[in-house]
């Protein structure tokens, strides 16, 4: 499999989703509705 | 001039101007200079040294002490807060705590994987074709696993005041 860091859009896509993992992970560390 | 002004307004401004400059050459190295380097490695003759020569060191040397500037004007903001963020004991802290710690981690790249490999790469150290060849991957690796984080980091220290207003709940 590819790397995905290899290419850019790869990598802000990833950046991306890795957003959004983090965003749903910090509202459930606060106690909020996941 | 109060010590909430010096504290959260000049403190935030100042931590601010670093970070622009860093995720700034992040970026320029990021979306300019490893395509251009490539296309000027491939040019008959190569024309690509300028750049080694003169540009990559200096945008290096402000990369990476902009970093620390960065980290260190956070962590004078956290202030009595530093451990409640980095070790997320109070829920209105975990945003900054998540954005503090892609922060570290990313401070951490610069100065442990990004600049002894390009130090390798520029040639301010000897080293061997294998080694360098070595160095430009570990380097690239750590600088586009950089660019990945300043994503979200950038969310959570940009949103991380509007936990209160809904956002996280």
């Amino acid at each position: 499999m590819k790397n995905p860091l290899d290419s850019l859009w790869g990598t802000v896509i990833s950046g991306l989703v890795l957003t959004v993992v983090l965003y749903y992970l910090a509202r459930a560390m606060m106690g909020g509705s996941p | 001039m109060s010590w909430e002004f010096i504290h959260y307004g000049l403190g935030r401004w100042i931590h601010i101007l670093f970070g622009v400059m860093w995720i700034g050459l992040l970026y320029y190295f990021n979306f300019v200079q490893v395509d251009a380097m490539k296309k000027a490695a491939a040019d008959t003759p190569p024309s690509g040294a300028g750049i080694s020569k003169h540009v990559a060191p200096l945008a290096l040397f402000y990369f990476r002490w902009a970093a620390v500037g960065t980290w260190v004007m956070g962590a004078f903001l956290l202030g009595d807060k530093f451990a409640q963020a980095f070790l997320f004991r109070e829920q209105a802290y975990v945003p900054i705590g998540i954005g503090a710690w892609l922060g570290t981690i990313m401070l951490f790249n610069v100065w442990v994987l990004i600049w002894p490999n390009q130090k390798k790469i520029l040639g301010f150290v000897p080293a061997s074709d294998a080694e360098k060849a070595k160095a430009r991957r570990v380097a690239f690796l750590a600088s586009r696993t950089n660019t990945m984080l300043s994503i979200p980091m950038i969310f959570f220290m940009s949103s991380s005041a509007l936990f209160h207003r809904g956002l996280f709940a």
